[in-house]
């Protein structure tokens, strides 16, 4: 057992451990928090794959973002849209089976293919962990700046569209368009 | 070393639990943790198959990137509906937002 | 223009004003008269142009007025119909049409035209003393119809047009009696005469059809006049006995024993009376009864096929004269008990035709034809001498408002002084009827028969004839010493009088006939004047027959037998009557005892066939045919059948239509509807649910993909 394959297992149980945490908790600040924690295990992880970059933009977008969005939302509702009842919806059981059922399924799927179980970590190309590599791509028009450009529009429609859509309603009709 | 399975196990654990949330959780915003668990293990997915099999090819770090941006308007228009939906309804009990039916 | 096309166009103006008067001119009295007039004075000139044409023609007999065409196609052949003008139809054109306008011309007066018709007089009955008659203008339609249907039958040369005009009169005698159908006894008496001369006509319908089938065609000339098919008829056995000429002959004559009235079909004649009295003059005296003799007159080569003159008559010419002897005496009887004036005539009417039918059976052929002319005059004479009669005393009655049968004669009496013309023109039509010697014309033709009678050894027909004509003499004189003679014996009677000239100049034409036309037929052997005048109607209408009949031979009994009878019967008839007072009873009433109550009663003839042949006919018609058959028997199998449908019907719709069919259209539908309401279920509007689901067949996809497949 190397010191990695340690790292690795405990960042997987916690990520794990935090993943439940968010989908059990009864109070959604505590879920949101959880979700923080599972998030940065996920980074974690990241790091462990050599993919650093991604790792700081998980860290900066999803936890320092989204998350945080997340939390914004429910504090800043949080007398109006407070949750009361059940945690689950009556039919927990069956979302329960389902899910397990496909946990299953894609076990059984990924331990069919004995390169997976064998295959270590090929040699990596570059140091910087393909960064510089990946900027590139990113902006070249024989590669990647179509997907990246979109993303960006992608980005902006959702912008302004969570903006209208979250918008009062009186002061929409107001406004008019 | 760590087999490339372990990751993908990982992975299959994370986005089942994170498909338990989404159909199990009576909270819309709930729900919505739930599907960012589900992309989250996607992208431990991506990350993985492109660490362990194609290293050189970097389209599944670019890949991984448009998921996080698709993944944050997701989340932000998601709010906003919800929050939408509940100045009509006054509720943000998946169950009880059930008007599309017949 | 030819005599033939004249024959042809005679019958049609009567028919052109039959027409005109029923579409164009039944409002206007005046026009309708005119017309119906026009039209018979046009057919009369018609008529006598032809007949001065007939009888200056020599030898009409072998050379008659003929002319034929084709008319009904029957195959390669065709029936052919047209006129023929020969001396019988000559002689009985000339009294029909002399007849006819006189009557048409004596209506206009008896319908009271001029007067006013007063208010209280109804269409349908017949008006109070003296007012205009309501249906006028269709009284003169009717008699023109008849009138058209009289000259087709008089001038036809064959059976079946004879016989369209025998149907035509039967028609307009039904029309005519029934004229006031207001009243009950007329709408009768009007079903009694068609049905009666209806039973008649079957039988001479079957002689027509058998008669055609046996020699293949109904034309005149080529029965009556071919030597060849006569003898084939009367040597070929057809049933019962009979040749064919004797059952043809036999069924022929049955019609005109329903249209002649003789016995046994003699009971509508009487009751026929109910008409207006120029209807009783014209169709019940002069013409429609005449044409059954007429029938028997010219079917006179079939009845006598076979017969030679003086040798035994055939069955058929037995059966004829056994019935009109019989008839004559038998009729006779009974008038001798009426005390209605038309009903004393009308038997009296009968009795002469048996007279003449009697004559023909006997093989008389010409004295048959002679009394059919003269009786035609004096019996219409006396006909429109007793409506005149009748109108006088119905003014007496208006004036005094009494309210008794103007028609009774045992209310009349006196109106010799009243109604001056009426009474001679009455008595001579009188003496006519009852023969009176040398001056009337009807001792000629009735000295004729007796004289054919008694010299051919017929003495049973002499005898009973003889006897009628005691009896006719008696009966005449009793009605007009009753009628004329003595005191009025009502109050009515004594305010009657005279008629107007529409009606009294008619009387003094057949007056005149009554009196001359005998003069045609004096016997060329007879004492003192024979020979002075030829004996025209021997030579002329003799000439019809194929063989000219010989004059029979002058005798002095018949003679002697028949001035007898004669004048014993008008003394007798003058004597017992002639002091009959107001309110008395008859004076034969105490003579006769309760043969004159059988009498009276006219043997009770139509109380017997009431009940034994109308009754009957009615109980089938109405009970049998109608209650039983039509509504049980048929009826019930038409209900039967519909319940059987219609159960059916019911059960098929409650158990086959309704569940099955129905059912099927509903279940359809239903089931449908069902299964979406079913379905719909699934449809929670919850998103997380249908998430469920996704993910569920995800897994079961990636089982399927990795235990099923290998």
């Amino acid at each position: 057992m190397t010191v990695l394959q340690i790292v690795f297992l405990v960042t997987g149980f916690v990520t794990l451990l935090a993943g439940v945490m968010v989908v059990a908790s009864p109070k959604l600040v505590h879920a949101a928090l959880w979700l923080i924690v599972s998030l940065a295990g996920v980074a974690v992880l990241f790091v462990l794959l050599n993919a650093n970059f991604l790792a700081v933009v998980q860290v900066v977008v999803y936890i320092g973002a989204i998350a945080i969005l997340i939390i914004f939302a429910v504090m800043l509702t949080r007398r109006v849209m407070a949750d009361t009842g059940p945690t689950h919806n009556p039919s927990w059981w069956l979302a329960l089976i389902s899910a397990l059922v496909l946990l299953g399924g894609l076990l059984a799927l990924i331990l069919q293919v004995p390169a997976f179980a064998q295959a270590g970590p090929t040699a990596q190309p570059a140091a910087d962990s393909g960064l510089s590599d990946l900027g590139t791509a990113l902006v070249d028009v024989n590669r990647f700046l179509l997907p990246f450009e979109v993303a960006s529009v992608l980005l902006l429609a959702a912008l302004i569209g969570a903006m209208a859509i979250a918008r009062p309603a009186d002061a929409a009709e107001e406004g008019g368009e | 070393m760590i087999p490339l399975s372990w990751y993908l196990i990982l992975s299959a654990l994370l986005f089942c639990v994170g498909t338990f949330g989404v159909l199990a959780r009576r909270n819309a915003v709930g729900i919505l943790m739930g599907i960012e668990l589900m992309l989250n293990a996607v992208n431990l997915n991506l990350v993985a198959f492109w660490r362990y099999l194609t290293p050189g090819l970097i389209a599944g770090q670019v890949f991984t990137l448009i998921v996080f941006a698709v993944a944050a308007s997701e989340a932000s228009v998601g709010l906003a509906l919800i929050i939408s939906i509940y100045r009509r309804r006054s509720t943000v009990v998946a169950d009880e937002i059930n008007l599309m039916k017949w | 223009m030819r005599p033939e096309i004249l024959t042809l166009l005679i019958p049609l103006p009567p028919l052109l004003a039959f027409g005109l008067i029923v579409l164009f001119t039944n409002r206007s009295n005046r026009l309708s008269h005119s017309v119906a007039i026009g039209a018979m004075l046009l057919s009369w000139g018609m008529a006598m142009a032809v007949f001065i044409a007939a009888v200056t023609a020599p030898h009409l007999g072998e050379h008659p007025i003929e002319l034929s065409f084709p008319w009904l196609p029957t195959g390669a052949t065709a029936l052919s119909i047209g006129v023929l003008i020969d001396p019988l139809s000559a002689a009985t054109l000339f009294f029909v049409a002399w007849t006819c306008l006189a009557i048409f011309v004596y209506s206009v007066g008896y319908h009271n035209y001029g007067q006013p018709r007063e208010a209280h007089d109804r269409a349908g009955l017949p008006p109070h003393g003296g007012g205009l008659e309501p249906m006028y203008a269709r009284f003169f339609a009717f008699i023109s119809l008849f009138a058209f249907g009289m000259l087709t039958l008089v001038v036809s040369d064959n059976l079946l047009l004879l016989f369209v005009g025998w149907e035509i009169m039967g028609l307009c005698s039904y029309l005519l009696i029934g004229f006031w159908f207001g009243k009950d006894s007329a709408k009768k008496a009007m079903v009694k005469a068609f049905m009666t001369t209806r039973i008649g006509d079957v039988f001479m319908l079957l002689g027509l059809a058998y008669l055609y089938s046996a020699t293949g065609t109904l034309n005149y000339r080529a029965i009556l006049a071919n030597e060849e098919v006569l003898h084939h008829l009367a040597t070929t056995p057809a049933f019962l006995g009979l040749s064919i000429a004797g059952a043809c002959g036999i069924l022929l004559f049955m019609g005109t024993v329903g249209k002649s009235a003789q016995f046994p079909l003699h009971v509508w004649l009487p009751d026929a009376m109910e008409g207006p009295t120029p209807v009783s003059a014209m169709i019940h005296a002069a013409t429609m009864v005449s044409a059954g003799v007429y029938l028997t007159l010219r079917m006179f080569p079939l009845l006598a096929a076979g017969w030679e003159e003086g040798g035994a008559l055939t069955t058929p010419m037995l059966v004829v004269s056994a019935v009109g002897a019989f008839t004559a005496l038998f009729a006779a009887t009974i008038a001798v008990a009426q005390n209605d004036i038309k009903r004393v005539l009308a038997y009296s009417t009968i009795s002469q035709l048996g007279y003449m039918v009697a004559a023909v059976g006997i093989g008389a052929f010409v004295a048959a034809a002679f009394h059919l002319i003269t009786h035609a005059f004096f019996k219409a004479l006396l006909f429109l001498g007793s409506g005149s009669v009748i109108h006088g005393m119905e003014h007496g009655e208006h004036e005094t408002h009494a309210h008794t049968d103007p028609q009774d004669m045992l209310n009349m009496g006196g109106l010799r002084s009243k109604m001056p013309a009426t009474f001679w023109t009455f008595l001579i039509g009188g003496l006519a009827l009852a023969g009176f010697p040398l001056i009337t014309a009807g001792f000629w033709s009735k000295d004729e028969i007796f004289a054919d009678a008694f010299a051919n050894g017929r003495l049973l027909v002499f005898g009973t004839l003889a006897l009628a004509a005691l009896l006719t003499a008696f009966y005449t004189m009793r009605q007009i010493t009753l009628t004329f003679l003595g005191q009025p014996r009502t109050q009515a009677a004594g305010h009657a009088h005279e008629s107007k000239w529409t009606m009294t100049l008619p009387l003094i034409v057949l007056a005149v006939f009554a009196v001359a036309a005998g003069w045609a037929g004096i016997p060329e052997d007879f004492p003192l004047i024979g020979g002075l005048l030829p004996n025209w109607m021997h030579d002329f209408v003799g000439g019809t027959l194929l063989e000219h009949p010989h004059p029979v031979a002058f005798s002095p009994i018949p003679l002697l037998t028949s001035i007898g009878v004669s004048l014993l019967g008008l003394l007798g008839g003058w004597l017992v009557y002639r002091n009959a007072k107001a309110g008395a009873p008859d004076p034969l009433i105490r003579a006769l005892g309760p043969v004159h109550t059988l009498l009276k009663r006219k043997y009770y003839f139509d109380e017997l066939y009431e009940r034994f042949v109308v009754a009957p006919a009615y109980w089938l018609a109405e009970t049998f045919t109608y209650k039983f058959l039509d509504g049980k028997v048929i009826d019930g199998v038409l209900h039967t059948i519909a319940l059987v449908a219609g159960s059916v019907g019911t059960y098929l719709r409650r158990y086959i239509d309704l569940p099955l069919v129905n059912g099927a259209g509903d279940l359809v539908g239903e089931s449908i509807k069902r299964a979406g309401r079913g379905g719909r279920v699934i449809q929670t509007g919850r998103v997380q649910g249908y998430l469920v689901v996704g993910v569920a067949f995800v897994a079961l996809l990636l089982s399927y993909v990795l235990l099923v497949r290998p």
